[in-house]
C-alpha cells in the first residue's frame, strides 16, 4: 500500500464525469441506482478530512428533491401518457393560445414511472458531482485548471465553489437556527434557511474570488495582448468543439460528424492553446501532483465505465427501458461490468492523509 | 509608496460616500496604523489599496490610488500581487486551498517563483510565524489564531513591498498577537516593507506605529501624523494614552515603558489612597447555574477538552482565557448543547443542553457566537426582532425592548449588514437575551469593536450579571476582562490551569495584565476608570 497522499484532482474529475456521462446515456433505474451506489462506495472509502468531503450526503438529498419536483411537475403539467390510471386531478381547460400545455387530468402509472426515471437520472448526475467534490476539493481542481482559463477567473471560481460553499453555509445556518431556538424541521426549516444559505454561499464565493485575485490568480504574465487573444480564441473554439462532441456522444441520434471528429478537433485546439500559452505564462507549482499509476487507474476506470455504456447501447435497448407499455427493466451485463470497473478506485487510489495521520506524525516529531 | 489622492468612495445604493476626499501618503518602510470608530470606512480604505474596492465591491472610486508608482485604475489586483499583499478581516474566508503548506505557496505559484525558491521561502515563513507544527494540517482544523498567522504567511511568501492588514490580531491571544506584531516590525525594519494596519486594539500596536491615519468617518478629512500628534486630538486612544491624559503627562506615552517612566509620582500619590474601596466590587454571587463534570471532548483524533470541572454561578461574570485553540469555544458550544460530550456531563439548570430541543435550550443558555452576524439573516432589524419573538414564543415586541435597552436608536428598517459591528453585536445579543436565559455565553464579543462600543458592552454585561445571570465570555481582550470580569478561568490544551478572581489572575500574569496594571504595578488597579475614582477620592484631579 502506498503512503497517504492526495490523488490528482483531474483523475477524480475524469472518473466522476465518466460516471455522469453513463448516467446521461440511460434511464434504466437499476443502472442509475448502481451508479449512485458505486459513487457512494468510493466516496466512503477515499474521502478526505476537509469540510467539502461531507458534501456527498447533501448532494444525495438534493437529488431526492429533484426527483420529488419532477414527479410533482409530471402530475400537474405533464404530458398525458395513456395507460393505467392511478388517480385523476381536475383538468383545467386552457385558452386556445396555450394549446399543448395541459393542466390536470388523469395521472397514469406509466407517466409517473417515466418522470421517476428522468428525475433519477438527474439525481445520479448530482451524485457524481457530489462524489467529485467530496473526493477532491474544488480548490485543488481550480489550481489544476490550465492557465488560459484564468481569463474567466472570477466566474470559474464562483461556479466551482458555490455548491460546496453552500453546504458549509448551510451547516452554519443550522447551528445559528439552533442558537436562536428554532426547532422547526422539514420543509419549513428548509425554506426559511434557503435564502441565508444562498446569500452566504455567494458572499463566500465572491470573497474567495477577491482573495484569489489579490494573490495573483489570472495574472497577465509575460504574454502580449495579441498572444492572449489568440490563445483565448483557441480555447473557446476548442471548448465549443468539445461541447458539441460530448453532446454527440451522449445523444445517440446525433450525426457522426458531431461525435468523435468534433471531439478530436476540440482536444487538438485546447492542446494547441495550452502549448502556446504555456510558453508565455510564468506559473510554477509547489509540490506538483504527480500523474502516475493510481491516476491512470482511476481515470481509466471512469472512461471504461462510459465505454461499457456506449457498447451496451449498441447491443440492446436495455439502457432506455420502455415505460409505455411498462416493463421490468432488463439489466445489460456489459454496463454492470463497466460499473464494477468503476469501483476500482476504492482499492487502487491512495488513501488521503487524515487528521489522524497528520497528528500522529506531529506526535512523532514532538 | 502608498499615495491616496482625493479619493472618494461611494458604494452602490449608499446615501452618502463612505470615504470623502481622502489624501495621504505613506513613505516606503513605514508602519502606518489606520484608526477610527467602527463603520468609519477603515476596511474600505484598506481594500482600496490594491483595487479590491471598487473592483470586487462595486461602487465608484473618484480620485486615484497610486501604489509604487502604479495606479489601481490601470491594474487589477492580480497584477499588483507582487507589490501588495492583503490580509482580510476573516482569514478563513480568504483561504484558497485546503492545507497550510499549499496556502503558503499559492501566491508564489501564481507569480511563477522557481520551485526551489518556493520551498525555501515556505520554510522561512513557517519559522517566522511559528507554523511548522501545523504545516500539514487542513486549514479547516486550525484555531482562529493559527488561521490568522497562516493568512499573513500566505501573503508574505510572495515578498510584497506593501503589506495591508485588516485587524490582524483581533482573533489572537495576547502572546500570539505579540508574536505576529514582532514579525511585522521585523519585516519593516529588516526588509523595509511598508505596512498599513487597521486595528481596534490600539494598546497592542500603537507602540510599533511610525504614523497614524485617523479616519473620522463622518465626512471630515482624515488626520495623519505621528501617534502623539494624532492622540492629542483623537477620541480613540489606548488605555495607556488615556492614563497619560488623565495624569496630564506630556509627551503622551504610547507604550507601557514610556508610561512607567512617567508614572513615579502618580504611583506614590495612589499608594496613599485606600484602594480597595475604589475597585469594582464583585456582584453578589448566587446559586449554581451550570456545572461541567469531567467534560471530555475531541474533534476526530484531536482532544479539545480533557476533564473540565467548572461551576458557573448566578451573578458572576467569568472570563474564559487561554491560547488560541485551548478549547474555549468548544467549552461554550458544549454549554449550549451544540456538541455532545465524549465523556463527563454538562448540566445547565439541571438539564443536559444537548438533549433538549432548540426551543428549550434557549431558555436556559444563550450563546452569541464569534461572528455574531451568523445569527442574523432577515433583511431588516424589525424582521429579526419579530422572528426572534416568534421563535422563542415570546410576546411580540420583547426582543425590540431588550434591544432598546442595549443599543438604543437602531432604525427598525435598517438592514443588519449595514449596522456597525457594535450594533450588530447588540442585535445578536438581544435576540439571545430575549428568552431570558440564566446562562449567557459570548465568544470573542469584542472583536471588531472600538473603545466606545466596548465600554457600552462592558456596562451591559455588568448589568446582566447584576440581574442574576451567569455571564461567561471567552476572550483575548485583557482590557475587557479587567473592566468587567469577576472571575477568570485560564484554559491550556483543554485543561483548566487557573481559576480565581480576575484581579489576581490578570495582575500576576505578564501576558494577561492590562496596560494600566503594568504601568502602576504593584498597585492593584486595572483600568483608567479605577484610577480616576481613586484620584477623585484623594481629592486631586487632574493630577500632575
Amino acid at each position: 500500500m502506498t503512503a497517504p497522499r492526495l490523488l490528482h484532482p483531474g483523475a477524480w474529475w475524469l472518473w466522476a464525469v465518466g460516471l455522469a456521462a453513463c448516467a446521461l446515456r440511460t434511464t434504466n433505474p437499476v443502472l442509475l441506482c448502481l451508479i449512485i451506489a458505486v459513487t457512494g462506495w468510493v466516496v466512503v472509502s477515499r474521502r478526505t478530512d476537509v469540510p467539502w468531503s461531507r458534501s456527498f450526503a447533501s448532494f444525495l438529498r438534493l437529488g431526492l428533491i429533484v426527483i420529488a419536483v419532477r414527479l410533482v411537475f409530471q402530475i400537474l403539467f405533464g404530458v398525458r401518457i395513456p395507460g393505467t390510471t392511478l388517480f385523476s386531478i381536475p383538468e383545467v381547460t386552457l385558452p386556445s393560445w396555450a394549446a399543448g400545455v395541459s393542466l390536470g387530468g388523469p395521472v397514469t402509472l406509466e407517466s409517473l414511472m417515466a418522470a421517476l426515471y428522468q428525475g433519477l437520472r438527474l439525481a445520479t448526475v448530482l451524485a457524481c458531482f457530489g462524489a467529485a467534490t467530496s473526493l477532491c476539493s474544488p480548490y485543488r481542481m481550480l489550481r489544476a485548471l490550465p492557465t488560459v482559463l484564468y481569463e474567466a477567473g472570477v466566474a470559474v471560481t464562483v461556479a466551482f465553489t458555490f455548491a460546496p460553499q453552500a453546504i458549509v453555509a448551510s451547516r452554519q445556518v443550522r447551528e445559528a437556527r439552533r442558537l436562536r431556538g428554532r426547532s422547526d424541521r422539514g420543509f419549513r426549516a428548509w425554506s426559511a434557511s434557503a435564502l441565508p444559505v444562498l446569500e452566504g454561499a455567494l458572499d463566500r464565493a465572491v470573497a474567495l474570488a477577491a482573495s484569489m485575485d489579490s494573490r495573483g490568480y489570472g495574472r497577465r504574465g509575460g504574454a502580449s495582448v495579441s498572444q492572449r487573444r489568440r490563445s483565448v480564441g483557441l480555447v473557446l473554439a476548442g471548448l465549443v468543439a468539445i461541447a458539441i462532441g460530448s453532446y454527440g456522444l451522449l445523444d445517440p441520434g446525433a450525426p457522426t460528424m458531431f461525435r468523435i471528429p468534433a471531439l478530436a478537433v476540440g482536444v487538438a485546439a485546447l492542446v494547441g492553446s495550452l502549448a502556446a500559452s504555456g510558453r508565455s505564462t510564468e506559473r510554477t507549482r509547489y509540490r506538483p501532483d504527480p500523474w502516475v499509476k493510481p491516476e491512470w487507474i482511476v481515470s481509466l476506470a471512469g472512461l471504461i465505465a462510459l465505454a461499457s455504456f456506449v457498447l451496451a447501447g449498441r447491443i440492446s435497448d436495455a439502457l432506455t427501458p420502455s415505460t409505455n407499455p411498462l416493463e421490468v427493466p432488463a439489466v445489460p451485463l456489459v454496463a454492470v461490468v463497466g460499473l464494477l470497473v468503476a469501483t476500482l478506485p476504492s482499492w487502487f487510489a491512495p488513501t488521503p492523509p487524515t487528521l489522524a495521520t497528520v497528528s500522529t506524525s506531529m506526535a512523532v516529531a514532538a | 509608496m502608498i499615495r491616496f489622492e482625493h479619493v472618494t468612495i461611494t458604494y452602490p445604493e449608499a446615501e452618502s460616500p463612505t470615504l470623502v476626499d481622502v489624501s495621504f501618503e505613506v513613505p516606503e518602510g513605514e508602519l502606518c496604523l489606520v484608526v477610527g470608530v467602527t463603520g468609519s470606512g477603515k476596511s474600505t480604505l484598506l481594500r482600496a489599496v490594491n483595487g479590491l474596492v471598487p473592483r470586487f465591491s462595486g461602487g465608484v472610486l473618484a480620485g486615484s490610488v497610486i501604489i509604487d508608482g502604479k495606479s489601481t485604475a490601470d491594474l487589477p489586483p492580480r497584477d499588483l500581487a507582487d507589490v501588495v499583499g492583503v490580509v482580510g478581516q476573516d482569514p478563513a474566508a480568504g483561504f484558497v486551498t485546503d492545507y497550510v503548506e499549499d496556502e503558503l505557496a499559492y501566491a508564489m505559484e501564481n507569480l511563477g517563483v522557481a520551485p526551489e525558491v518556493m520551498r525555501r521561502r515556505v520554510e522561512d515563513i513557517l519559522d517566522l510565524l511559528g507554523l511548522h507544527e501545523i504545516r500539514h494540517r487542513p486549514l479547516a482544523s486550525l484555531s482562529g489564531g493559527q488561521q490568522q498567522r497562516v493568512a499573513i504567511g500566505a501573503v508574505l511568501t510572495a515578498g510584497p513591498r506593501v503589506l495591508v492588514l485588516d485587524e490582524p490580531t483581533s482573533a489572537l491571544d495576547p502572546a500570539a498577537a505579540e508574536e505576529v506584531l514582532a514579525a511585522l516590525t521585523r519585516l519593516v525594519h529588516d526588509l523595509g516593507i511598508t505596512v498599513l494596519i487597521a486595528e481596534h486594539r490600539l494598546e497592542r500596536v500603537v507602540q510599533y506605529a511610525d504614523r497614524i491615519v485617523m479616519v473620522p468617518g463622518d465626512g471630515r478629512p482624515v488626520i495623519m501624523g505621528t501617534p502623539a500628534e494624532v492622540f492629542g486630538q483623537s477620541s480613540v486612544a489606548p488605555p495607556v494614552v488615556e492614563l497619560g491624559r488623565l495624569a496630564g503627562w506630556s509627551p503622551l506615552p504610547l507604550s507601557v515603558r514610556d508610561a512607567r517612566r512617567l508614572a513615579g509620582p502618580l504611583r506614590e500619590r495612589l499608594a496613599e489612597v485606600e484602594l480597595s474601596a475604589f475597585r469594582r466590587t464583585p456582584s453578589m454571587v448566587g446559586e449554581v447555574i451550570a456545572v461541567t463534570d469531567g467534560l471530555q471532548a475531541s474533534y476526530g483524533p484531536v482532544t479539545a477538552l480533557r476533564g473540565i470541572n467548572l461551576q458557573f454561578r448566578a451573578g458572576e461574570v467569568v472570563a474564559l482565557m487561554g491560547r488560541n485553540g485551548a478549547g474555549k469555544s468548544t467549552l461554550l458550544n458544549h454549554l449550549v448543547g451544540l456538541r455532545e460530550a465524549d465523556s463527563g456531563t454538562v448540566r445547565v439548570m439541571g438539564a443536559e443542553p444537548h438533549r433538549l430541543s432548540a426551543h428549550d435550550v434557549v431558555r436556559i443558555a444563550g450563546l452569541v457566537p464569534q461572528d455574531s452576524g451568523v445569527l442574523l439573516y432577515h433583511d431588516t432589524v424589525a424582521a429579526e426582532c419579530s422572528a426572534s419573538d416568534r421563535d422563542a414564543g415570546l410576546v411580540a415586541g420583547t426582543t425590540r425592548s431588550v434591544l432598546d435597552q442595549i443599543v438604543p436608536d437602531i432604525k427598525a428598517t435598517a438592514h443588519p449588514r449595514d449596522l456597525s459591528e457594535g450594533q450588530r453585536l447588540g442585535l445578536a445579543l438581544s435576540i439571545v437575551l430575549a428568552s431570558e436565559p440564566p446562562l449567557l455565553l459570548l465568544d470573542e464579543p469584542t472583536r471588531g469593536l472600538d473603545y466606545g462600543a466596548k465600554q457600552r458592552l462592558v456596562e451591559v454585561l455588568g448589568r446582566l450579571a447584576a440581574e442574576g445571570r451567569a455571564v461567561v465570555i471567552a476572550t483575548h481582550d485583557v482590557e475587557v476582562v479587567a473592566a468587567v470580569a469577576d472571575r477568570c478561568v485560564v484554559l491550556a490544551e483543554g485543561e483548566v490551569v487557573s481559576d480565581g478572581s480576575a484581579r489576581d489572575v490578570v495582575i500576576h500574569s505578564p501576558v494577561f495584565a492590562p496596560q494600566v496594571a503594568k504601568v502602576l504595578a504593584p498597585l492593584p488597579l486595572l483600568t483608567v476608570r479605577e484610577v480616576e475614582l481613586a484620584l477623585a477620592a484623594a481629592g486631586d484631579l487632574p493630577f500632575s
